[in-house]
């Protein structure tokens, strides 16, 4: 099965260069052919690495450790999901699985649009196949998962070592999430490669129009989706298992994976420009480059661990590759936009500070100022070695200072943008529209305030987070109305149906109003508080509004980990309201000791408890306990802003406004009488897609 | 052309605070890198900066005093003796010869206080490459066989 799999990646690999070089010259000596077959090699890339896939699980659901790979990773007492995810927990299997899921969006791409664009999918396929061959290489010649353990007879002839057991999969890794959050991070990472290969494609093959942002917009939002879920679910991760109390580091890897999503944001955003228009058109192709080049360094940076890091669990000397691979996109990019710059000239200008336009390129410039400050507090160290030659590094506070602000001056533009109209805004029509939500949030900062808030930023973000809210359901409101008045139906289903009209426009306040959530969430970070104390039987702790009770300490086995556990009654206003069991587990397979926090969350705060084991000077248990406000709402924020990126990629219901043309009387009333969500609603209810 | 000037200005004020928060935060947080060795050589300023090390943690020398945890760290034959004064626990993965990274400062005595301790078990998530000495109880590959397409 080792040479099964080996084969399987050889002939990928194969089939990407075939796909690459056919292709070039299928666009070269326009032959339908061939342009034709190297599109269906690029189709068999999946098949192949599909193939090597699932031989590399099949070593780890047989418990077959005669591969190196598999012996390192897993062991037999492993549960089967995580032999299943042992799969990605290191640098061989985690780079095949980039490959897979990257020939599976490149499999989609090609093949939905095989018999659409005939202009552009020659370009895509050559630029897909050109990034699938760089990671095959990888899979082939640098990281091979397929290597078998070796050992050498007295006669000093090699057999394949037989080893009955493997050394286990790294306990932190032993976490319902780890199955689910590398999928969802790595099918971000590798879903930026659409939009790119299309971006490419029109900007060399000069293709008319704004087209590729069409084809691409649903593509860019998947794997902007799937960006977010991974970076959430890895702060969710951090927060559950490392046991520290927090859920974010600013630790390069957790920055490396939220770089690509926040040019992502910028460039969903700034599309719009375009679309609407024709501006930007350099930026948006650039935004598209960057970041599949962040991707890229993201990818790196995880693997490669050049930058210390809690979560680079599998170092290596890969670096080279990514770098000149970056080095080549880069040149390639730069390349591809001297030749064809004229193709990218704006059609407008800015008309008015006041207007869409200008919240957009504010909204623009901040997210681009937060990547490039994050991007450099990362590489800061391996910079700072370059220039000065000392290793220089800098810490969460600097993260915070920059990106604190930032983000909520973007919360305030996302209240505030989708407001104005294009071109220019009136001041009239700013007072109708913020007045009320400005006035309502203001309020609500200075109850706050009564009430013993103190802390500047969070403040701000409460004010705003209201603000945003309000003009979010103001929105729907108004836009409601409408329509229940129209089709004497209630406000309810109006709501439903105006968002069906337009799921681009609505889905998008959806995301909004999940990304609120996420910054109350992370708000009460402020009012974080911890605890920690020696505990014998029968001694409490308080802390918060809770009284922990402790009962008793005892030990559990399984074949897996033996762990030491803690009984802990918790009281709240003095009424028993709880159980918790933080765990320390010691696991047999990779002899490693790991921590299993007890968490007691709830919408207002978390209860996160950690068992931090006997304090080495008086051998009595220490228990760490943790108030951290809000946490929830992050969570709960993250699912809103999920189902509203999909109620946006759902298709727009038109039918309505045609069949009904009485309708269109309503409509335009509606718009005269100054309702910007409606008059926006009718422009554009035929313009997408 | 009026809107694309106070545009530039807007953007021009936003660049600049947050030019100046990152230096403040920078100067706050900036953290050198050190090897044990180069500790040595180390003079004026540089003595006090907050710095990181990192090192080996020598077998048998972890010691609780007063809510202290003193350690030794070894590299390439030197050391440096390391006493932990945070109040977080110190990571499930420090023990003896586990790879350590300090964060802190050095003291006149040439002991470094850390406040921040991380810790990477050396030789558990990677396969001990030949020959190298490891603690591990993994099964050490003695050399791995080729396969077709593979190096």
């Amino acid at each position: 099965m080792d040479i099964f799999g080996s084969f399987a990646l050889l002939l990928a690999l194969l089939a990407a260069v075939y796909a690459f070089v056919a292709g070039i010259f299928g666009i070269i000596t326009r032959r339908t052919l061939l342009t034709k077959s190297a599109q269906h090699a690029g189709m068999a890339v999946f098949g192949l690495v599909t193939l090597a896939v699932a031989s590399l699980e099949y070593f780890f659901f047989t418990n077959d450790f005669s591969l190196a790979y598999v012996a390192e990773h897993s062991n037999s007492a492993l549960p089967w999901f995580y032999k299943f995810a042992a799969l990605w927990s290191g640098q061989e299997g985690s780079l095949l699985w980039w490959s897979w899921l990257l020939s599976i969006y490149a499999f989609l791409a090609l093949f939905l649009n095989r018999k659409r664009h005939p202009e552009l999918m020659p370009y895509v396929g050559v630029t897909l196949a050109g990034v699938q061959i760089f990671f095959l290489i990888l899979n082939n010649f640098v990281a091979a998962p397929f290597k078998v353990l070796g050992s050498m007879d007295p006669a000093g002839a090699m057999h394949v070592a037989r080893i009955s057991e493997g050394s286990g999969l790294n306990p932190l890794l032993q976490y319902p999430e780890m199955v689910i959050h590398p999928p969802m991070l790595y099918l971000g990472y590798t879903g930026f490669t659409i939009p790119f290969a299309f971006a490419l494609a029109a900007l060399l093959g000069r293709y008319p129009g704004e087209k590729w942002i069409h084809i691409t917009r649903r593509w860019t939002m998947v794997a902007w989706c799937f960006q977010g879920i991974g970076v959430l679910l890895g702060a969710h991760w951090a927060y559950a298992v490392l046991g520290w109390g927090g859920y974010w580091a600013w630790d390069p890897v957790e920055n490396a994976a939220l770089l690509p999503w926040i040019t992502g944001t910028a460039f969903l955003h700034s599309v719009m420009m375009q679309e609407k228009r024709g501006m930007m058109k350099i930026w948006n192709v650039w935004l598209v480059f960057v970041t599949f080049m962040l991707c890229i360094l993201g990818t790196f940076l995880t693997r490669a661990g050049i930058v210390n890091s809690v979560h680079a669990f599998a170092e290596s000397s890969i670096g080279g590759w990514f770098v000149g691979f970056l080095a080549i996109v880069l040149v390639v990019c730069l390349a591809a936009w001297y030749k064809n710059r004229d193709y990218l000239r704006a059609d407008n200008q800015l008309d008015s500070l006041v207007s869409r336009e200008s919240s957009f390129l504010f909204n623009n410039l901040i997210l681009l100022a937060a990547c490039f400050a994050t991007l450099w507090g990362t590489l800061f160290p391996v910079l700072s070695e370059w220039v000065t030659g000392a290793k220089i590094s800098v810490g969460p506070p600097f993260f915070n200072k920059v990106n604190v602000p930032i983000a909520l001056l973007l919360l305030f533009l996302t209240g505030v943008g989708p407001l104005l109209a294009w071109r220019k805004t009136s001041f009239d029509a700013l007072k109708r529209n913020f007045a009320w939500p400005l006035a309502i949030g203001v309020a609500a900062g200075i109850v706050a305030f009564v009430f013993g808030f103190r802390d500047l930023y969070a403040l701000v973000c409460l004010i705003l987070s209201v603000f945003v809210a309000l003009t979010i359901f103001a929105e729907f409101f108004r836009g409601a109305r409408v329509i229940a008045s129209r089709d004497h139906a209630n406000l309810l289903s109006a709501v439903g149906e105006l968002t069906m009209r337009n799921t681009r426009r609505y889905g998008g306040y959806v995301v909004h109003f999940g990304m609120v959530l996420i910054f109350i969430g992370i708000s009460g970070t402020a009012f974080k508080q911890d605890l920690q104390k020696e505990m014998n039987i029968g001694d409490r702790l308080s802390i918060g509004p809770y009284t922990i009770l402790c009962q008793n300490f005892d030990q559990l086995q399984n074949d897996n980990y033996q762990s030491e556990r803690a009984t802990l009654e918790v009281f709240k206003n003095g009424r028993s309201t709880m159980m918790l069991y933080p765990e320390r587990r010691f696991y047999l397979a990779s002899k490693v000791t790991a921590t299993m926090v007890a968490i007691e969350s709830s919408p207002l705060r978390d209860l996160y408890v950690v068992y931090a084991g006997q304090s080495p000077d008086t051998g009595k248990p220490v228990i760490h306990a943790y108030i951290n406000p809000l946490v929830k709402w992050i969570w709960f924020g993250g699912i809103v802003v999920v189902l509203g990126t999909g109620l946006a990629m759902f298709p727009d219901r038109r039918t309505a406004l045609v069949l009904r043309g009485a309708t269109e009387k309503a409509w335009s009333g509606a718009s005269a009488a100054g309702s910007p969500a409606v008059g926006a609603a009718m422009q554009r209810s035929g313009g997408d897609d | 052309m009026k809107a694309r000037g106070k545009f530039v200005i807007g953007s021009a004020i936003i660049v600049a605070t947050l030019l100046f928060l990152a230096y403040v935060g920078f100067t706050q947080s900036k953290t050198y890198y050190h090897t044990i060795s180069e500790l040595s050589t180390l003079q004026g300023s540089a003595l006090h900066q907050r710095m990181r090390v990192s090192g080996d943690v020598r077998a048998g020398s972890i010691a609780h005093v007063d809510g202290r945890v003193n350690f030794v760290l070894e590299e390439n034959g030197k050391s440096l003796p390391v006493s932990y004064v945070g109040t977080d626990p110190l990571p499930d993965t420090f023990k003896d010869g586990a790879q350590a990274l300090v964060e802190g400062r050095l003291t006149p005595q040439g002991e470094f206080v850390a406040q921040e301790v991380q810790a990477k078990c050396a030789s558990k998530y990677q396969a001990t490459p030949p020959g190298a000495a490891g603690a591990s109880s993994a099964p050490t590959p003695s050399t791995a066989i080729s396969r077709p397409g593979q190096s």
